[in-house]
């Protein structure tokens, strides 16, 4: 026995999560969601995830070589970022765009930045948006899921804007699909935003694993409810319109750009909720999910302040 | 008020509950340290080639805050060393040869005791420090006003992995530590008599009932197991509902805490005369071969306990405590210390340090840590070296418990940087302090000039 022991500071034993065990989580909890996403929309959603998840990990490690950063995408964060961004582009857009969505989101949002957890706004999302800005009409034009009796391709919240007379648009209320379409999935949007069964097996899976908590979902998604209802909407029908179940169950809950505490995590979701209901009540948009989340990551570091924990015995100076 | 502590939920491991303590053939030489305890070391009253027996003084208080040590051999000192000790810092230590007798030493003297002055000073000759591991004199602990005192709470909980020498106390001597209990209330007229047990230890709970249920005032709290249940705050807040503000002690909120291993010393020493002299220690981790309780003398050499038991594999990390707030010993020839409740070795696979990856903000660190401190808000503040943001994130606060690293899923290693940001504070403070001063003094200086001037 001689002089080698390791002298290290206490703890010597560890929790079994790490970085790499949460992120397959999530991974794991989308899983529904794509087999939804291949159901209603075919094979070509297999693609457009595929592409999306490869030149995630590609611009990850080829920007960390460059830039002579630890590779990380052992982390599969890349991968994450990739499949969530895919989950929220339609089945008909071009590969290069769907290519050009994930470097926005890996190497602008995220790298740029300083990497994982460094970030201030969701990459996915964020490449979304400048995707919806930059390529409009391939962004927004939907293709009729199987199983669907409605013969529309356009997504129930763009029919309920073209009604309102919001958008200009020629809808009736016909062509809405019903309450247990728009909940098993079959009806017009993103590749993995329809289905909100195979989102809430994701969401609850999470929950169960303890890699989110339920207080940003469950805050997001009952203001969406009770605002919608208080300003004479269908509130269930909004609930699982558009894409609130995957940005309450996934996007807004991404840990870099959200507060750390329950406290903090509430105000996010309700100041989602609020957002969101703004933009596809007043908006230009028939949907708000993705700006909703994004203008919350900004203001982020201010809810984090104002929602710290007061420190046990603790007494003011 | 109804603030929940949090905490995590470590694995028990609790191997060795059952394991009814062996009393280990005495080490050929022991190596008694002189600053086991917090505050001032021993005094050595013995020289090379003195002739000592077990229970003889060997060391003499050095200080109020301070305890005497007493041998646990038979045999005679070879010399006064200067060892180094687990906190880096070198310290003078009593090397005896054992004579493999263990003759007790003639001169013990069950204590009178009639008053709690008598009391106190028979806790202070018994050489007693806080065993839970603090190693705080206890002495000084119970030198209180009694009328001070409205609860006293024994510390059962035993919330750290592997350990079981406080289960043993309380299976093995729940007598003694009732009888403490007893003394205590007699002295210190405090209203409540709490000993805490987590609920991973149903026997303890079971028996320390039975053992005090003729006392009145004696109540066993039943606590959830979950680590650091055991640690002073928690425990008083869980127990009574108490929040010890920063800066002030137990007992400015009437509370006295005292592990339940502690007051049975005490008990047996005024039972017997017999002063602190051994320590009933678990040996357990992956190194071990066969995990256990035994009863050492103070100052036995780690090697000589790890050989005792035998080893599986040779240690790579060996540990004074238990696995979340152990301290690494540098090498074998450490000796137990008193307050030294169990040795851990890990083979090669468990004391590998994780590499840590960069901090992916998921607040489990703030939702684990009891005290509601944020780790990743104090790295933060702790790189910059601010100490402004440090006093305002109440890093002193910290107890180093390392819910925070445990739970890390980036293995940052949160602790280290508290202890680290700890003293970055502290230089703050001091240079806050002197500022302050220096205005004081311009200012006194000004005014002392304008009273000139008139």
């Amino acid at each position: 026995m001689e002089n080698n022991k390791i002298v290290s500071v206490n703890p010597h034993i560890y929790a079994p999560d790490t970085t790499t065990t949460i992120m397959r989580d999530v991974v794991l909890a989308l899983v529904p969601a794509v087999i939804a996403s291949v159901l209603f929309f075919g094979p070509r959603a297999l693609l457009v995830e595929a592409v999306c998840i490869a030149v995630a990990v590609l611009c990850e490690w080829g920007f960390e070589k460059i830039c002579k950063r630890p590779n990380t995408i052992g982390d599969f964060s890349a991968v994450v970022t990739g499949l969530l961004l895919a989950l929220n582009l339609p089945v008909s857009i071009p590969i290069w765009q769907a290519a050009f969505g994930a470097f926005v989101a890996i190497v602008v949002v995220k790298q740029l930045f300083g990497g994982i957890g460094m970030n201030f706004a969701n990459p996915a999302i964020t490449a979304r948006i400048v995707m919806l800005v930059a390529f409009g009409s391939a962004m927004t034009t939907w293709t009729a899921p199987a199983f669907a009796d409605a013969t529309s391709s356009a997504t129930p919240l763009s029919i309920i804007a073209g009604i309102n007379g919001v958008t200009a648009g020629t809808h009736t209320a016909d062509e809405l699909p019903s309450l247990v379409q728009m909940f098993l999935g079959a009806r017009g949007g993103s590749l993995g935003e329809t289905s909100c069964l195979a989102l809430l097996l994701g969401g609850i899976y999470l929950i169960w694993r303890k890699v989110i908590s339920w207080h940003t979902p469950v805050a997001f998604i009952a203001t969406v409810f009770v605002l919608t209802a208080l300003l004479g909407q269908q509130p269930l029908y909004q609930v699982m319109a558009g894409g609130l179940f995957i940005g309450a169950f996934f996007m807004a809950t991404d840990y870099t750009t959200s507060p750390p505490t329950p406290k903090g995590k509430i105000v996010f979701g309700i100041g989602c909720g609020l957002l969101t209901v703004c933009i596809r009540v007043w908006g230009n948009y028939p949907e708000g999910v993705s700006f909703s989340i994004l203008l919350m990551n900004i203001l982020n570091p201010f809810i984090c302040n104002l929602t710290r924990t007061k420190p046990f015995g603790g007494v003011e100076a | 008020m109804n603030r929940k502590l949090h905490g995590i939920h470590a694995p028990h491991r609790k191997n060795t509950a059952d394991s009814v303590p062996k009393r280990m053939p005495p080490p050929p030489v022991i190596t008694v340290p002189m600053s086991m305890n917090i505050g001032a070391p021993a005094k050595p009253v013995v020289k090379a080639g003195d002739l000592v027996k077990v229970g003889q003084i060997i060391a003499e208080a050095g200080g109020f805050m301070s305890a005497p040590i007493y041998s646990g051999v038979s045999g005679k000192v070879k010399k006064l060393d200067e060892i180094l000790s687990s906190n880096g810092r070198f310290d003078t230590a009593i090397v005896i040869e054992s004579d493999g007798q263990q003759t007790l030493y003639e001169g013990l003297t069950k204590p009178v005791i009639t008053d709690q002055k008598s009391f106190v000073d028979a806790v202070r000759t018994c050489g007693v420090i806080g065993l839970g591991g603090a190693g705080f004199p206890t002495s000084v602990k119970l030198n209180v006003d009694p009328d001070r005192v409205h609860a006293i709470i024994i510390n059962g909980a035993e919330c750290e992995p592997y350990i079981t020498s406080d289960t043993r106390t309380m299976m093995d001597n729940a007598d003694r530590v009732v009888m403490g209990a007893q003394l205590l209330q007699k002295y210190y007229t405090a209203d409540r008599i709490v000993i805490g047990i987590e609920d991973n230890k149903p026997q303890c709970i079971e028996i320390m009932k039975e053992a005090g249920k003729d006392v009145p005032g004696f109540e066993v709290a039943e606590l959830p197991a979950m680590y650091p249940q055991g640690g002073e705050k928690v425990l008083i807040y869980n127990t009574t509902g108490q929040i010890v503000p920063e800066g002030k002690l137990p007992i400015d909120v009437g509370c006295i805490v005292i592990n339940c291993t502690t007051l049975a010393v005490i008990a047996r020493y005024i039972e017997t005369g017999i002063p602190l002299v051994e320590k009933v220690i678990t040996v357990d981790g992956s190194a071990v071969a066969n995990p256990q309780n035994i009863i050492v003398p103070v100052g036995t050499p780690i090697r000589d306990v790890l050989n005792y038991v035998g080893l599986k594999t040779e240690p790579r990390k060996v540990l004074y405590g238990g696995p979340m707030m152990g301290i690494c010993v540098p090498n074998l020839d450490a000796p137990i210390l008193k307050n030294t409740n169990a040795i851990l070795a890990f083979d090669e696979k468990d004391a590998q340090d994780p590499v840590p990856t960069p901090c992916i903000r998921c607040g489990r660190c703030v939702n684990h840590c009891p005290f509601g401190l944020m780790p990743a808000a104090i790295e933060q503040a702790y790189n910059d070296r601010d100490g402004a943001a440090l006093k305002k994130l109440k890093v002193n606060l910290c107890m180093e418990c390392g819910c925070c690293s445990y739970g890390c899923p980036a293995r940052r290693p949160l602790v280290q940087i508290n202890k680290l940001a700890k003293a970055v504070l502290n230089r703050y403070n001091q240079e806050q302090k002197a500022l302050a001063e220096k205005e004081a003094a311009k200012k006194a200086a000004k005014e002392e000039a304008g009273v000139h001037g008139k």
